[in-house]
């Protein structure tokens, strides 16, 4: 069985769930799936991905589907850490100094998108910083 | 009288088997006129099998007007590009090829250096789970509870490696 049919479900899917810049390419044993959609429309893909691929164990899919694209300056964001704070950072890196917290599940500012991983936030106390997206949820209208 | 008759019968019977003989030899000839003068139609048909049995050149298209084949599409390399232009330009009556095959453009794998970069800081607040980079491919360790893998994969597939390789992973 090809990659492309392994995941059909999911590809047909993210054609039909309206997944933009949607890309699908296979190289070297692995099937590359790109692009922009919402929140939900991401949470059902990798919901559709386990359930094909049972803990992502074969490592045969890398699917960079991204729920930020659409998210501007100013957006509001809920800080979803897993347990502890959110560490605000001098630069955009773990390396870089911290600089201050935001709570878990504090709304922030989002100031400006440094890269994917790397945004610039500012918390209702004025705390300006670099925080990592990972830990950020855009909340949706 | 009869014996007449019968060598009249004879000459009748060469005349027409000689007949017969210059009409199929004249429709012969016709047919394989027509074979070396293929229609566009035809040709198109051809290159379209062709195409379609060779898994190299999936995703190209093709035209063809008045023995000039057109082809179009993407293809994976510029290496596909050319084998693809090749074959078509062998197919029966085929003048010329134009290539408009586009090709597409290589998935984008990060460096090892910057992606060891993020994928620690990705997994900094994971504790348990230890993770190498070679040449793109994520290899992780250690263990992590099933809720907290499925939060991490859609962050370090994020990041543009090569791979994510959870085999040395335990996920409980």
């Amino acid at each position: 069985m090809t990659l492309q049919e392994k995941y059909k479900d999911l590809v047909d899917t993210a054609t039909t769930s309206g997944v933009s810049n949607l890309k699908v390419r296979e190289q070297d044993g692995v099937l590359y799936v790109d692009g922009d959609t919402s929140g939900a429309v991401k949470q059902q893909l990798w919901t559709l991905y386990e359930k094909i691929d049972p803990n992502f164990l074969s490592g045969d899919l890398v699917m960079n589907i991204s729920s930020v694209a659409g998210v501007n300056e100013g957006a509001k964001l809920k800080v979803t850490t897993n347990r502890s704070n959110l560490n605000i950072r001098k630069g955009p890196g773990t390396d870089h100094e911290i600089i201050g917290k935001a709570a878990r599940h504090e709304i922030v500012s989002l100031i400006r998108k440094e890269n994917d991983q790397w945004w610039v936030i500012k918390t209702d106390d004025g705390e300006e910083g670099y925080s990592y997206t990972q830990y950020l949820t855009p909340i949706e209208n | 009288m009869i014996k007449l008759h019968s060598s009249k019968k004879i000459i009748m019977k060469k005349l027409i088997t000689s007949f017969l003989g210059i009409a199929i030899l004249v429709l012969a000839i016709s047919i394989s006129s027509c074979k070396s003068k293929p229609k566009d139609a035809d040709i198109k048909a051809a290159i379209e099998k062709a195409l379609a049995a060779d898994p190299m050149s999936a995703g190209t298209t093709v035209t063809v007007e008045k023995g000039v084949a057109t082809i179009a599409g993407e293809c994976k390399d510029e290496m596909c590009k050319t084998h693809c232009a090749d074959m078509v330009s062998k197919i029966k009556g085929v003048k010329s090829v134009v290539n408009n095959c586009a090709v597409a453009p290589q998935v984008e794998i990060a460096a090892d250096d910057p992606l060891a970069a993020a994928v620690n800081d990705a997994i900094k607040d994971f504790s348990g789970v230890t993770a190498t980079v070679t040449d793109g491919i994520i290899k992780l360790g250690g263990t992590i509870k099933k809720d907290m893998w499925m939060k991490l994969k859609p962050v370090l597939d994020g990041l543009k490696p090569k791979k994510v390789d959870p085999s040395g992973l335990t996920i409980n």
